[in-house]
C-alpha cells in the first residue's frame, strides 16, 4: 500500500503532520504530489520509509533525518539534508544553496547542479560517512570547514570551465572532496588543500559513489569508472591550530 | 499583529516579475507569489511596486504619501501646492483587513513640474532633480509625513503587515501593470513601520531587498554629500540612492553601477582580463563608498527593466527563470512556480552578477513573431 497526499496550496505544517501521521499508522511508502516550495519534509523522520515527491521541494528538506529515503522529481531549495544523520536523498533536477550542511552520514545524490556552500561542515565518525555525489556542477565555498565524509562534483552536463566555484575547500580538515576532470584551477581552492590526480588507492571510496551515482541515473558505471578525477584532501587536520597561539 | 505562538523561521521574501513587451496584468499574480513564501516574513512589513498602473497620468510625478495626523497632510498639501502643478489629489483606495491595523493617512498626488521652478538664480534644474529635492525635503522636514514613492506611472503600495494582506488592503487586483515587485519583511535591525517597508523608491527606481547592509553608515554620509538624506529607517533606502545617483546623474552604464554595488575582490580584479581590471579598479577607487557590503539579494526596477543582484559571496538566495517574453526573480523557485509552473528556462543568480531583464525596444515583439 502506498499512501498518496496531494499538496496543491496545502500549508507545510499540515503537510508535514499527514506524513508523520501516516508513518505512525505504519505507512512505508508515501508519494506527495503537487509539492511546491512546503519546508521540512522529511524532517527528523527516524523510520525507514520511503517519500517520493513531484515538484519542488522546499527549504531544509530532510534536514536531521536518520533513515528514510527521499526521491524527488524536480528541484529542491535550499538547505537541504541539514545536520542529516542516515538515509538517502535523489534528486532528479538541482537543489539550491547551504545543501548537506553539518551532515554527519547518509547520503545525498544529486543530478544536476548544487548551490553555493554545499557539504560546509561535514563531517565523520568511524562508520558515519556522509557523501554527496553531484551530476553537475557546485557554487562557491564547496566543502568549506569540511572535517569529514566525501564530496564527488561530477560536472557532466554542462561541461563548465570548472566544476567548483571559489574558495573550495577553505578551512577543510578532514574528509575528501572529488572533482571530475584532469585539473582545477589552484585559484578555485582554498589556502587549506591539496590538489592532486586521484590514484588506485581511490578506487575503493570512490567507484562505489560512482556505481550508485550512475545505476540511480541510468548512465553508464564503466564510464564514470574509466574518468579523471582530482582529489582534494586538506593539508592538516588542524589547519587553524595555532591561530589564537602567537 | 504580533503572533506570539507561531515560530518564525526568517529571512526576508523578495519576488518580482516583468513583461517585457509591456503587457500588463492585474497584481493578483505577485501577490500570489509573496503569498508562498509567507514563512520568510513575520508581518512586520510587507509591500509592492507596479509600472504601467497610472497611463491617464503618465506625464505626472505620481507621488504617494504616508501621513500621521490631517495636519500634516495640510502642510505637506500646501508645499506641493506652492511647489508644483497638482493635476490629481485623492485617498489611495483601500479595504478593510482585520489583520492591518493602524495604518496612516495614505494619499497620492498627481503632479507636474513647473518650468519656472527649474530654473533658481543662476542654476538650472532638472525635473528629476526638483522632484529627489521635493522628495528629500518632506522626508526630513515635514513631521508625520513620507513619501512612498514618486515616480511617474508607477507606485508603491507598502505598509505593517504580511504582504498578502498588504495586498488585499490596497486592492492591487484592481491595478494594471507590466511589471510588478513585492517584499515580504523580518525586520532584523530596524523597527517594522508603515514607512520603513519595503520597496524603497525614488522617481522610478523601486528596490525590493532581502538582507542587511552593514555598509549603511558609509553609503548614508556618501549619500549625504550628493544631497541625498536617509530618513526612513531602513538600511535599503540607501540603495534605491545610490542607483539614482549611479545611474542618472552620473550616467555610469549599469554594469558600472553593479561594479560599484557588488565589486569583485582585489583577488579577482587581479586574475580579470588587463582592461577589464582597470575598469573594474578604477570603479572600486571612485565609487568605494557606494560599496554594498553584507547580505543581500535585491530587485530593483525602473520603468525600462528589472534587475537581480545578489552579495559577492551570495549569502542570500535568488532563482531566475524566463517563459516567453517574462522574466522573474524570487527567494525561492516556489514563488515562480507559483505563478508560471512551466518556464523555458531557470537558474540560480551567481554572487556580484546582475542579471538585468529589460524592456524590449517597441516593435521587437512583431519582428520576433514574424520570425
Amino acid at each position: 500500500m502506498t499512501t498518496e497526499i496531494c499538496a496543491q496550496q496545502m500549508d507545510y505544517r499540515e503537510l508535514n503532520a499527514k506524513v508523520r501521521a501516516a508513518v505512525a499508522g505504519g505507512e512505508r511508502e508515501l508519494v506527495l504530489s503537487q509539492v511546491n516550495g512546503q519546508r521540512y519534509l522529511g524532517v527528523g523522520l527516524t523510520q525507514p520509509v520511503k517519500l517520493s515527491i513531484h515538484g519542488v521541494a522546499g527549504n531544509d528538506l530532510a534536514a536531521f533525518m536518520d533513515g528514510p529515503t527521499l526521491e524527488i522529481w524536480g528541484n529542491a531549495q535550499d538547505g537541504v539534508g541539514n545536520t542529516m544523520n542516515s538515509g538517502r536523498v535523489v534528486i532528479h533536477g538541482s537543489a539550491g544553496d547551504v545543501l548537506g550542511y553539518g551532515m554527519r552520514g547518509g547520503r545525498i545524490l544529486v543530478r544536476g547542479d548544487v548551490g553555493y556552500r554545499v557539504g560546509i561542515h561535514m563531517k565523520s565518525f568511524k562508520r558515519q560517512v556522509p557523501t554527496i555525489v553531484v551530476g553537475g556542477s557546485a557554487g562557491d565555498f564547496l566543502g568549506e570547514y569540511m572535517a569529514g565524509g566525501v564530496l564527488v562534483v561530477l560536472n557532466l552536463w554542462k561541461e563548465e570551465k570548472e566544476p567548483v566555484g571559489r574558495w573550495t575547500g577553505t578551512g577543510m580538515h578532514g574528509g575528501a572532496i572529488y572533482l571530475r576532470g584532469g585539473s582545477v584551477s589552484p585559484d578555485r581552492l582554498g589556502r587549506e588543500v591539496l590538489a592532486a590526480p586521484a590514484g588506485e588507492e581511490d578506487q575503493p571510496v570512490l567507484f562505489p559513489l560512482l556505481d550508485d551515482f550512475a545505476t540511480t541515473f541510468g548512465l553508464e558505471a564503466e564510464e564514470l569508472r574509466r574518468q579523471p578525477f582530482q582529489r582534494l584532501t586538506p593539508t592538516s587536520h588542524r589547519p587553524y591550530g595555532n591561530l589564537y597561539a602567537y | 499583529m504580533w503572533k506570539k505562538d507561531e515560530r518564525i523561521p526568517s529571512g526576508c521574501a523578495i519576488s518580482g516579475f516583468i513583461n517585457r513587451c509591456g503587457r500588463k496584468e492585474s497584481g493578483e499574480a505577485i501577490l500570489r507569489s509573496i503569498a508562498a513564501m509567507h514563512e520568510r516574513s513575520n508581518g512586520l512589513g510587507g509591500g509592492f511596486a507596479v509600472y504601467g498602473c497610472y497611463p491617464e497620468y503618465a506625464a505626472c510625478y505620481a507621488f504617494h504619501l504616508m501621513f500621521e495626523s490631517e495636519a500634516a497632510r495640510d502642510r505637506v498639501e500646501e508645499f506641493l501646492r506652492r511647489s508644483f502643478v497638482v493635476q490629481g489629489a485623492e485617498p489611495i483606495p483601500t479595504r478593510s483587513v482585520a489583520s492591518i491595523t493602524d495604518q496612516p493617512l495614505l494619499w497620492r498626488y498627481f503632479l507636474e513640474v513647473r518650468p519656472e521652478s527649474l530654473t533658481v538664480g543662476n542654476t538650472f534644474l532638472t525635473e528629476e532633480d526638483f522632484v529627489v529635492a521635493a522628495v528629500m525635503e518632506i522626508n526630513a522636514h515635514f513631521d508625520g509625513a513620507y513619501v512612498a514613492s514618486s515616480g511617474k506611472n508607477m507606485g508603491v503600495f507598502k505598509g505593517v503587515g504580511y504582504p498578502e494582506e498588504i495586498g488585499r488592503f490596497y486592492r492591487l487586483e484592481e491595478y494594471q501593470g507590466y511589471l510588478w515587485t513585492a517584499h515580504g519583511r523580518f525586520p532584523t535591525n530596524t523597527p517594522g513601520w508603515w514607512g520603513g517597508a519595503h520597496p524603497f523608491a525614488l522617481l522610478d527606481w523601486s528596490v525590493v531587498h532581502n538582507g542587511e547592509i552593514s555598509s549603511y553608515g558609509i553609503n548614508k554620509r556618501y549619500l549625504e554629500g550628493h544631497g541625498y538624506l536617509c530618513r526612513l529607517g531602513t538600511d535599503t533606502e540607501v540603495i534605491a540612492y545610490l542607483f539614482d545617483l549611479f545611474q542618472r546623474r552620473h550616467g555610469l552604464p549599469l554594469s558600472a553601477t553593479c561594479l560599484a554595488l557588488a565589486a569583485p575582490f582585489w583577488s579577482e580584479i587581479d586574475r580579470l582580463p588587463p582592461e577589464e581590471a582597470t575598469i573594474a579598479r578604477a570603479v572600486r577607487m571612485v565609487y568605494g563608498s557606494g560599496l554594498l557590503n553584507g547580505p543581500f539579494s535585491i530587485i530593483v526596477a525602473n520603468r525600462s527593466g528589472m534587475i537581480g543582484l545578489n552579495d559577492r559571496i551570495k549569502l542570500r538566495p535568488m532563482v531566475v527563470a524566463e517563459r516567453g517574453e517574462t522574466v522573474y526573480m524570487a527567494s525561492e523557485e516556489a514563488a515562480i512556480r507559483e505563478i508560471c509552473p512551466s518556464v523555458d528556462r531557470l537558474w540560480y543568480a551567481r554572487g556580484g552578477e546582475p542579471v538585468v531583464a529589460a524592456m524590449m525596444p517597441l516593435g521587437a515583439e512583431a519582428e520576433a513573431e514574424v520570425a
